[in-house]
């Protein structure tokens, strides 16, 4: 009898301690990632960087994961602008596989893309990545734009109203300095400074990377 | 605040706090009788209250120390017991595995002796040379011829008959003592083989008296344990701190090996149950390796349980023998199956490496083709590998028997520590009832020192007053017999 008492006192211990474990902070710990790339006029020169970026997060994500390509050109709220997207499969193995199958289509897109588009519309891309990464109900959602973020309509489309990027990271990588920048740096600054206040007025975070060597904090909170 | 006391009596902070001071020891000294009381009750009552709580703490030791004292002698009086009848059941083995063929050796022992009796027997019967025919010899060849032929060739004849006889003696005699020779020699093997017999007797015999020697000292541990004595509770307590510490080290090792076992089935665990789901903060597929080595060890705990190697579960070991026998055979089989399953966890394992391997040096060398880098020795891990996950959930099986003895020391071992808390604990308190009664005293000395002077001034009147009082009595004295005789 006592050494049935000892073998349920230490079984009972084990139970609640996975119960303890259960019952705790209960979140999705799942990641979404959308990456916006512009391909306007001589920031296409840029795309290369853009790849080793996407190889990047490929190497980070894991299973259950989901991750977006698309481009920004004249009019960017358009699911024709995704190049690639995935939400990774629960099994390793599968997700390996998803993974060649995305960096296929990056490599793909690299090679062919040879002109810039004629307009920026970025807000439209952020709309868009907005849209994805909110329908993946990830427990962490990111945006990446990659661009010198000086948006260009086209002649017509509105963009001038706030965005909602509620609880998601909008980063900004490799934000180029424009001929004029050099003229007056304070357009650069504006222009950043401009998005910030968007992004922060829509709810999100705003972050700007323009060192690709520290790709190690991209995707930390 | 506290300058504005300082200046409540005069704007010269000195007289002030002269004032408040003659205040304050007025007050003191007024109220002397009372803060006496209130040391002297606080004082005891704290100390009576710790003594009543070292009083418990007292009670409490005993008790534990008495049930420690009564585990102890349990679990020493029942391994005794058992060891006791270890000892018994191969004696039992000895006497019906050899001494059960006594009887057949007895008879052979007894049909040698039979044998040498005879061949001795036939060796003594042998013919004697008699020694008279010497005699008549010698005499016959000393006799005087007298120079007669006839009396001479007659003499000659005897002679040489006695001759041819003694002879004839002689070498029947010859052929007697060979024979007896040949009896004798035939004897030795039969000799040799009764002497192996005996050895082999007494070496079982001397087996029995060294199982004998061992069961009399058992038997004396056990008198002593039955006999409650300190000597048997002493080494029993050492005896159960050295199995806690051996034990608990031997557990260290097993936890460390339930580590690397987990850490070989917790990622292929993923493509079985997915790699993004989680309970808690935990991976499910953390979870679910987990669980698998848990139940590994459930199922070496039933196995050992049911072989009768461990005792923890007592259902199982007091099952009749068919029905433990088939639960053998089924936390056997559960078991192998585990060990199948990680076998072939840890060789996917290995194929996952090496494709996240090969996935990662296609995203590291930008617009290289993905493949998988060959080496020539690849297999040895992987091989390596399906061992590990093979064996581990054997060797993991073995867990039961160092946590049997965990377990039981560890009962003992809290107990132990229980003891000298609850001692440490009692001399403190004690300690600390002496201290408040020895500062409750101090306090009141010191209160007195405070109020010295109030106090110097009536020790001063009571003394004058002293002085007065027997003045006046032996003034009331003389004049009551002013000629001063005695009454």
């Amino acid at each position: 009898m006592r050494h049935f008492r000892n073998v349920s006192f230490f079984v009972s211990l084990v139970v609640s301690l996975l119960l303890m474990v259960s019952c705790g902070e209960h979140q999705p710990k799942n990641k979404a990632v959308y990456l916006l790339i512009d391909t306007s006029g001589t920031y296409t020169e840029e795309l290369k960087k853009a790849q080793s970026i996407v190889n990047y997060l490929l190497a980070t994500l894991n299973s259950g994961d989901s991750i977006a390509l698309a481009r920004i050109d004249s009019g960017s709220f358009s699911e024709k602008d995704i190049i690639a997207k995935a939400t990774f499969d629960l099994r390793p193995s599968t997700t390996n596989n998803q993974k060649r199958l995305f960096k296929q289509a990056v490599d793909e897109f690299v090679t062919n893309t040879k002109r810039g588009s004629r307009n920026t519309d970025i807000t439209g891309g952020l709309m868009q990545a907005t849209d994805f990464v909110n329908e993946t109900k990830a427990g962490e959602k990111y945006v990446l734009i990659f661009s010198d973020l000086e948006e260009d309509l086209s002649k017509g489309h509105i963009r001038d109203f706030p965005i909602d990027v509620k609880g998601i990271e909008v980063v900004a990588l490799n934000v180029t300095k424009l001929r004029s920048d050099n003229i007056d740096p304070r357009d650069y600054k504006k222009r950043l400074v401009a998005w910030q206040e968007r992004v922060e007025s829509g709810g999100g975070t705003w972050r700007v990377l323009n060192d690709l060597e520290q790709l190690d904090s991209l995707l930390v909170r | 605040m506290s300058n504005e006391l300082l200046t409540v009596w005069s704007d010269n902070p000195s007289t002030s706090l002269i004032i408040w001071g003659v205040i304050i020891i007025i007050s003191l000294y007024l109220g002397r009788k009372q803060a006496h009381q209130m040391f002297k009750s606080t004082g005891q009552g704290l100390y009576s209250t710790l003594r009543l709580w070292a009083f418990s703490l007292r009670q409490l030791e005993n008790r534990v120390s008495q049930r420690n004292r009564d585990i102890l002698l349990a679990s020493g009086a029942k391994a005794s017991e058992k060891t006791i009848e270890r000892e018994f059941t191969r004696i039992t083995d000895i006497v019906q595995r050899d001494l059960s063929q006594y009887p057949a050796l007895h008879k052979q022992i007894a049909e040698s002796i039979d044998r040498i009796e005879i061949d001795y027997q036939s060796s003594s019967s042998a013919a004697l040379l008699p020694p008279a025919w010497g005699n008549v010899v010698e005499t016959i060849a000393n006799l005087p011829s007298n120079g007669d032929p006839t009396v001479n060739k007659i003499l000659t004849n005897i002679k040489k008959a006695v001759d041819e006889s003694h002879q004839q003696t002689l070498k029947a005699f010859k052929k007697s003592s060979a024979e007896s020779h040949r009896l004798l020699k035939g004897m030795l093997p039969v000799w040799r083989e009764i002497d192996g017999k005996l050895t082999v007797v007494d070496e079982k015999i001397s087996g029995l008296a060294e199982r004998s020697k061992n069961i009399d000292e058992q038997i004396n541990n056990y008198s002593n344990i039955l006999a409650n004595q300190d000597v048997a509770i002493n080494a029993l307590g050492s005896s159960a701190f050295t199995q806690f510490f051996i034990s608990g080290l031997v557990l260290v090792i097993a936890v460390l090996g339930g580590l690397i076992n987990f850490q070989l089935i917790a990622m292929p665990m993923a493509e079985m149950v997915g790699g993004a789901s989680y309970i808690g903060s935990l991976k499910t597929s953390d979870i679910a390796a987990l669980v698998i080595i848990l139940v590994e060890i459930a199922m070496g705990l039933f196995l050992l349980e049911s072989l009768r190697i461990t005792h923890l579960f007592p259902i199982i070991s007091s099952m009749d023998d068919k029905m433990r026998r088939r639960m053998m055979w089924v936390s056997f089989a559960i078991l192998a199956i585990l060990a199948s399953i990680e076998s072939s966890l840890a060789y996917m394992r290995d194929l996952l490496a090496l494709d996240r391997e090969a996935l990662q040096q296609s995203l590291i060398g930008v617009g290289a083709t993905s493949g998988v880098v060959e080496a020539q020795f690849r297999w040895i891990p992987s091989v390596g590998q399906m061992v590990m996950g093979f064996i581990l959930p054997f060797a993991l099986a073995f867990i039961a028997i160092p946590l049997e003895s965990f377990i039981h020391s560890l009962r003992i071992v809290i107990g132990l520590i229980s003891v000298s808390v609850l001692r440490i604990l009692r001399i403190l308190v004690r300690l600390l009832g002496g201290l408040s009664k020895h500062f409750f005293k101090l306090l009141t000395h010191f209160f007195d020192l405070l109020i010295m002077l109030p106090l110097s001034v009536e020790r001063l009147v009571k003394s004058q007053m002293g002085t007065n009082q027997q003045d006046e009595v032996e003034s009331k004295k003389s004049n009551s017999n002013p000629s001063g005789v005695k009454l």
